[in-house]
């Protein structure tokens, strides 16, 4: 596998094997010294045209532990300001040699794009509404860390489906795996195909809540909110909000599960996120191991020998 | 680690025939308790003692040696286990992905870590844990028992526990499991 640009490059044998190699990446971040040497020598660059925090931190911390050495780079200080095309600077960065590109923008496939420009492994880090494939993994890596397994479990989606690139990967993720996937989401957030998606479709959080394993939580998107799609926040809490008398309905052992960053208060109640089946936490810091694992995929692992030198 | 590793990987992976069989169960038995032995009387007796065993080939050993220490001491000595995938030096060279989990029961800093391996060959699987171990902590001493040292070093790492030194050609295969250790090659 040369890119990772969305989970059906990966497929459920994919998915597991990033798991299982995750597995070994969560042994070396325990560590005294959490770091191994598997990618001494090779570069990642960041290329987030988008603001992150977790992503892009997750990720310079997985290709440290890793050895891999990681180049920088943020829209604010860059050329970007200056009027450079998408395609000019990776250019500019593929031109310093970097071994992989992770990229983060505003549009449905830059990262496709970018793959097509570069000898770099490209790596999608978020691309508008489209994609985000290692938050899937994570998501998947921490259901199965959790649950045991995601094949079978019942997940409820619940949010801004429309406008997040989350929800997109993770029901490709989820499914494929084997998982029972429904959206809950008022009617002006799903997104116009979902009749095609291997899920089923509720307005009722309280009907499928009592019935769960997971409940996944979607940010809204204040940012992506170009029309008037919620009458406002208060009445979407009410209505779809995940509150501490809705929670009350779950299993006990169902899982609270948010891709971060969280609108406390709007789409899940703060006391939630404290209680020790929210995963919110856990989630940050898989993502470290499944993104390592991502790397070393991509980088280290190479699943067609090109040299016959003899190693023993 | 390194042949059985070696065995199902490309431009490796095939089939292993073995040829002849060289020490059987009781061989190894008789063996290990001479190791075992070895052991504790290079190190003063057991304590401070920790057995690793390198995944996978190692692990069946460094078990047994630990059930053969605990016969003459009485106690079970801490006992870890060590995947060098990451520590490779051929990392990209061939498919490299780890085989079975790490796991360190203990603080390492200020023991004697006993590295367990079935076959010594070329050194680097033995280069690559050292590497891993000085994650983990500092030893007060690091020492390497293998079952067949076969020679064809290619780094400067010599065992101080060995089982059985066997000459082999660089192109055989040195099979060592429980039921004893065999000679032979790879039929693709």
């Amino acid at each position: 596998m040369k890119h990772l640009l969305s989970i059906n490059d990966l497929g459920a044998e994919g998915i597991d094997e990033v798991c299982r190699l995750a597995d070994h990446f969560t042994e070396v971040s325990q560590r005294p010294i959490p770091k191994v040497p598997a990618l001494r020598g090779k570069t990642v660059a960041m290329l987030f045209y988008e603001d992150s925090t977790r992503t892009r931190l997750s990720f310079e911390v997985a290709a440290r532990r890793l050895s891999a050495d990681v180049m920088g780079f943020s829209v604010p200080s860059s050329s970007v300001n200056k009027g450079e095309s998408v395609r000019d600077t990776v250019n500019t960065i593929s031109a310093m040699g970097p071994n992989a590109i992770v990229v983060r923008h505003r549009s449905a496939g830059v990262p496709q794009q970018t793959a097509a420009w570069t000898h770099a492994s490209v790596i999608n880090a978020g691309d508008g509404w489209h994609e985000h494939p290692t938050q899937a993994l994570l998501d998947c890596y921490t259901i199965r860390d959790r649950l045991g397994s995601v094949a079978g479990r019942r997940i409820v989606i619940l949010g801004d489906i429309k406008h997040s690139r989350v929800a997109r990967s993770c029901v490709m993720a989820f499914t494929e795996l084997g998982a029972k996937v429904t959206l809950v989401a008022p009617p002006t957030l799903l997104p116009p195909a979902v009749g095609s998606w291997p899920v089923d479709v509720s307005f009722s959080l309280d009907a499928v809540l009592s019935d769960c394993d997971v409940v996944y939580g979607l940010r809204v998107q204040k940012e992506r909110q170009s029309e008037a799609l919620l009458p406002s926040l208060r009445e979407y809490t009410a209505q779809w909000g995940l509150t501490v008398a809705r929670a009350a309905r779950l299993h006990p052992d169902a899982l609270v599960m948010h891709p971060g960053p969280v609108n406390r208060g709007v789409e899940i109640a703060p006391e939630l996120l404290d209680r020790p089946n929210a995963t919110l936490n856990e989630q940050v810091r898989h993502g470290v191991a499944v993104r390592m694992a991502v790397l070393y995929l991509l980088l280290g692992a190479d699943p067609e020998p090109r040299s016959e030198v003899d190693t023993a | 680690m390194a042949e059985r590793e070696r065995r199902r990987t490309p431009p490796y992976g095939g089939v292993f025939v073995a040829r002849t069989r060289v020490m059987d169960a009781d061989d190894i038995g008789r063996a290990i308790w001479r190791m075992a032995h070895e052991i504790v009387e290079r190190n003063h007796g057991p304590d401070g003692v920790v057995l690793i065993g390198l995944q996978t080939g190692g692990v069946w050993l460094a078990e047994h040696l630990a059930g053969t220490l605990q016969e003459i001491e009485g106690e079970l000595p801490p006992l870890g286990t060590l995947d060098v995938a990451f520590h490779r030096d051929d990392i990209g060279l061939r498919p490299l992905l780890p085989e079975a989990p790490t796991h360190i029961p203990v603080n390492l800093d200020g023991q004697a870590v006993v590295l367990v391996d079935d076959v010594l060959f070329t050194g680097r699987t033995i280069r690559a844990a050292l590497d891993a171990l000085t994650t983990y902590g500092r030893p007060r001493a690091v020492q390497l028992a293998v079952m067949i040292d076969r020679g064809h070093r290619e780094l400067p790492i010599r065992p101080d526990f060995v089982g059985k030194n066997l000459p082999t050609r660089r192109d055989e295969m040195v099979d060592a499991h429980r039921e004893g250790v065999d000679i032979g090659r790879i039929v693709k």
